[in-house]
């Protein structure tokens, strides 16, 4: 019986191609963050004023940070999506970016009048902000999950909040397009609390959602 | 799963070349995989043939998810996670079949006990109203549901003697709720 299944098995061995753990995650990605544009564009719409933001300091560290996140949890995630991949380093290097866009809040808070302290932190959007995220996350996750289907993942939870670090990072990436806010500490807080959501959320689904 | 450095040493190199299409270097890789592979389920299982079943699912797997494996990681490492991971998930299904439905039969068929305390304490005080033998043995028969031939041997008395006396306390209890007159 085994016997029978190895020489079928190498009977219809081809050559492994390249890179395939990035290419199948990233497709995944790319599918996701579409879906999660077009919906940010059916359902909120880009900012008004997003020609003129993209001359200013702000739409860009949006930007930035959410890219990094994307970044170091695609990182995470093609780790976990291998047999016996480990989260340690890359969690500790998010960590260290969060840390950072933390510090530029506390910075810009301050440097700029105690009496703006109360817009930089909370804008116009705060409770809204990381229920947009976490909700364009799903698309992306669900794209995700399915590329780490034909993957490997052995440790489901941790494969499951890699991908929602992913999904989270890339919904954020998104919404930074439609967002007006202007603060560094409203970013660090909220944009933050919306990724570590889809995180949660990505681990708990991830123990059976990741099943193979 | 023995990571013996040789062990390594032996099996990388048949996996890079599997890697790169080396059909020959492969089948000696998936015979050398498929022993170790017994040898480990077959110590953390009991039943042989879900032992076998694991090996050939989990050849399949390292087939299929070739493409995960890391040249720059232990190749032993690599393999032993694919193995554990089809053993949890042998482990999980089983769990799922064996214990879940016997669970839910349990709920599902279970007696709806909604309203039972109230009339338990209704029949209590009718079975009150006769005398003690014959109150007793309908509370075995009938309510806690011991058998004619139970209830005989718990009280020493012929199962006839038994049948009797449930039927006559029954007779003078239906006598009584149902306003007096004896019809039956």
């Amino acid at each position: 019986m085994t016997d029978d299944l190895i020489d079928r098995l190498a009977g219809e061995l081809k050559p492994a191609p390249k890179r395939a753990v990035s290419r199948k995650l990233g497709m995944g990605v790319v599918a996701g963050a579409l879906l999660a544009a077009i919906a940010m564009l059916a359902w909120l719409g880009l900012r008004p004023d997003l020609a003129e933001a993209m001359f200013g300091m702000m739409f860009w560290w949006k930007f930035l940070y959410t890219a990094a996140f994307v970044g170091l949890a695609f990182w995470a995630a093609t780790r976990l999506a291998r047999p016996g991949g480990s989260l340690r380093n890359p969690m500790m290097a998010l960590f260290a970016l969060i840390v950072i866009a933390g510090a530029g809040g506390i910075a810009q808070l301050l440097i700029m009048p105690p009496e703006m302290s109360r817009l930089l932190v909370m804008g116009g959007s705060a409770l809204v902000c990381p229920f947009y995220i976490v909700a364009l996350s799903i698309p992306v996750y669900a794209a995700t999950a399915l590329a780490m289907r034909r993957l490997a993942p052995t440790n489901l939870p941790a494969a499951g909040l890699a991908a929602g670090l992913l999904a989270g990072g890339t919904a954020a990436w998104v919404y930074a397009f439609h967002c007006t806010e202007n603060g560094m500490p409203f970013l660090a807080i909220w944009y933050t609390t919306g990724i570590l959501i889809s995180a949660i959320a990505g681990a708990i689904v991830g123990r059976w959602a990741l099943r193979w | 799963m023995t990571t013996a450095p040789d062990t390594e040493a032996r099996l990388k190199p048949l996996m890079l070349a599997a890697l790169a299409g080396d059909k020959a270097a492969y089948r000696a890789l998936l015979g050398d995989l498929g022993a170790h592979l017994k040898r480990y389920f077959a110590r953390r299982l009991s039943n042989p043939a879900a032992a076998d079943d694991l090996v050939q699912d989990t050849l399949l797997a390292i087939h299929t998810r070739r493409d995960t494996y890391d040249p720059a990681q232990p190749f032993t490492a690599w393999v032993h996670a694919i193995a554990r991971y089809k053993l949890i998930d042998h482990f999980r299904r089983l769990k799922l079949r064996t214990t879940l439905p016997l669970e839910d039969d349990a709920a599902l068929f279970a007696p709806d006990e909604t309203g039972n305390a109230t009339d338990r304490h209704d029949v209590e005080a009718a079975l009150g109203t006769l005398p003690d033998r014959p109150a007793d043995l309908i509370r075995q028969v009938k309510l806690e549901g011991a058998s004619i031939a139970e209830a005989a041997q718990r009280t020493g008395m012929s199962e006839s003697a038994v049948k009797v006396a449930i039927h006559r306390g029954l007779k003078a209890l239906t006598a009584r709720f149902s306003g007096g007159a004896d019809d039956r």
